[in-house]
């Protein structure tokens, strides 16, 4: 019988290959599928009172999530925050992984050591850095009042969703660096040359060869951004005050004070989803224009 | 054609500026004799950092840290050494599927995956506490983990481990005295880099760790009080430092003995 075994497994890769990834499947399966699919079933529970929890299957939970004006304000809005988080960090982050990848010569890596190291340290400390800095006896309305530009704080730099775009932007701009810069520094420097000779101005050379050919980086970029910051609880809950409060806020009370299980199931899969839809379109349309643009 | 953009180089100084100068912040204040964040500073005092020292439940905090960072990442490192020699070795039939999988916790919103294991820890009828917090850190630092071990792994050469099956070695043998010595920089590299995201992750451990604080849940619970807010800022300036020092140290392993050509390969970073 072992004999058996051990000859299956020395012919065939795939066995081999499978053993060896059956730890990390076996992780993913227990600690993140099993859970997300009893969470999908939770959302269809009804909660009545603190511990009890009616399994009666029921789609309430949604109906309750939709007639309430409040979830899908929050839910939009998280959308909303999101996307401008993501065109924020593109567009400031572009420029700079386009000058290490074609004008830095010497110690590149040095470069992308330095843009990336702030982003180990703690994400709590970058985001109440911010928080000193925009809030109402802040870094920027502190040093404007002893300057003497300005008599009373500004109060809209702090508690909008200005402010969490703003952080956020700073926070994640790493991941649009990294597979910005990837991308960029590919791109073979012989076709750029052929663009010039064939008479393209810089301008038209970055539109139709280098923007095109940087494409996968930006998809890249858009996916690791916009898909985890949906769902950031940190920065809205330090720097976003009312307005800023986005849904993981909410889910948060749902499964802490509110003690709403179903309910907050019930949000966390409707943010999935719609994260996956948003992410699957903003695929579909990019492939869509690099197709065109090729 | 490519020689110099001074518009660029400006913009990338001044982009440089706005990603220092908020952490920068935290560790000036630090030193700054007086409660409240404001300018102008007041004066260079060492007393936040003497409370800091002194705060047990901080240093109970900071344990929780450590034991969690080390068994996740101990725990993370060897699952995804694994994966990534099945990646790197074998034409693995599903390939995109399942190297789809393993990357998804990296992806999917932190706060979906906390509440998930919440509804599954608190319906299995346990407490909450650090044992969901480092399964669910070991479930975020694999995909990570993975990739810092491909990118290396996919520089080697095959003939060294075909030379050492050739020369009587098994395949164990071949792994511990060819494979492994060969991936350690960059082993040592997961190990680092992993520690570093467990230290600081906060969603997971909000969620999921119910009384036992961990380093990152202390700082958010002392921000509150403006009076504790200073030795908080202390403790920051001390993390920030340290694990900066950790990160490079570990960024130089990675590369460490790599052909000088895929220097510049930051694959997983």
């Amino acid at each position: 019988m072992i004999r058996f075994w051990q000859k299956i497994y020395a012919k065939n890769d795939n066995v081999k290959a499978y053993s060896l990834l059956l730890p990390a499947l076996i992780l993913v399966i227990l600690a993140m599928a099993s859970p997300m699919l009893l969470t999908v079933v939770t959302s269809f529970h009804t909660q009545v009172s603190m511990m009890e929890i009616d399994t009666t299957l029921t789609l309430d939970r949604y109906k309750d999530f939709f007639s309430k004006p409040v979830y899908t304000m929050l839910l939009v809005r998280s959308i909303k925050i999101s996307f401008f988080v993501t065109l924020v960090t593109l567009i400031t982050t572009y420029p700079l992984a386009y000058y290490i990848a074609f004008y830095v010569k010497k110690n590149k890596m040095l470069w992308i050591v330095l843009m990336t190291l702030p982003f180990w340290t703690s994400y709590l400390l970058r985001v109440f850095s911010w928080k000193v800095i925009l809030g109402h006896k802040g870094v920027i309305n502190s040093a404007l009042m002893v300057s003497g530009m300005i008599s009373e704080p500004l109060s809209f730099l702090i508690y909008s969703q200005t402010a969490v775009v703003l952080t956020l932007a700073h926070a994640w701009a790493a991941f649009a660096i990294l597979p910005l810069y990837v991308s960029l520094d590919k791109i073979d420097k012989s076709l750029l040359e052929a663009s010039y000779d064939l008479g393209n101005t810089k301008l038209e050379t970055f539109w139709r060869v280098t923007f095109p050919l940087s494409l996968p980086g930006v998809i890249g970029a858009i996916l690791i951004i916009f898909i985890p910051t949906v769902g950031d609880y940190v920065t809205p809950q330090l720097v976003g005050g009312t307005d800023g409060r986005m849904l993981s806020n909410m889910i948060q009370s749902l499964f802490g004070r509110a003690n709403n299980f179903p309910l907050g199931a019930a949000s966390a899969v409707l943010m999935l989803l719609s994260v996956s839809f948003v992410a699957v379109v903003v695929t579909y349309i990019t492939r869509k224009v690099s197709l065109r643009m090729s | 054609m490519y020689n110099k953009n001074n518009i660029l180089f400006f913009y990338a100084i001044v982009y440089f500026a706005f990603l220092y100068l908020p952490v920068m912040l935290l560790p000036v204040f630090s030193f700054n004799d007086a409660i409240h964040m404001v300018f102008p500073l007041k004066g260079f005092t060492l007393k936040w950092y003497d409370q800091m020292i002194h705060s047990s439940r901080l240093h109970r905090a900071l344990m929780n840290s450590v034991k969690v960072g080390v068994i996740a990442s101990i725990f993370s490192t060897f699952i995804a050494l694994l994966a990534a020699k099945a990646f790197t070795k074998y034409k693995v039939k599903l390939r995109q599927l399942s190297y789809g999988a393993i990357l998804l916790p990296f992806v999917i919103p932190e706060i979906i995956i906390a509440v998930s294991l919440i509804v599954l820890w608190t319906g299995m009828g346990l407490q909450l506490g650090l044992v969901p917090v480092t399964i669910s850190h070991i479930l975020f630092c694999t995909p990570f983990c993975m990739l810092v071990l491909i990118s290396r792994m996919e520089g080697f050469d095959r003939n060294l481990e075909e030379a050492a099956m050739d020369l009587g070695e098994n395949a164990w043998g071949t792994f511990w005295r060819v494979t492994f010595p060969l991936a350690l920089p960059a082993i040592v590299a997961s190990l680092l880099l992993s520690f570093v995201i467990s230290f600081d992750e906060f969603i997971l451990a909000f969620f999921l760790s119910s009384q036992d604080q961990t380093l990152p849940l202390y700082m958010w619970g002392q921000l509150r009080f403006p009076k504790k807010l200073p030795h908080v800022l202390a403790l920051g300036a001390v993390i920030i430092v340290a694990t900066s020092i950790i990160v490079m140290l570990a960024y130089w392993l990675r590369n460490l003995g790599s052909p000088s050509d895929k220097k510049s390969n930051i694959g997983g970073i």
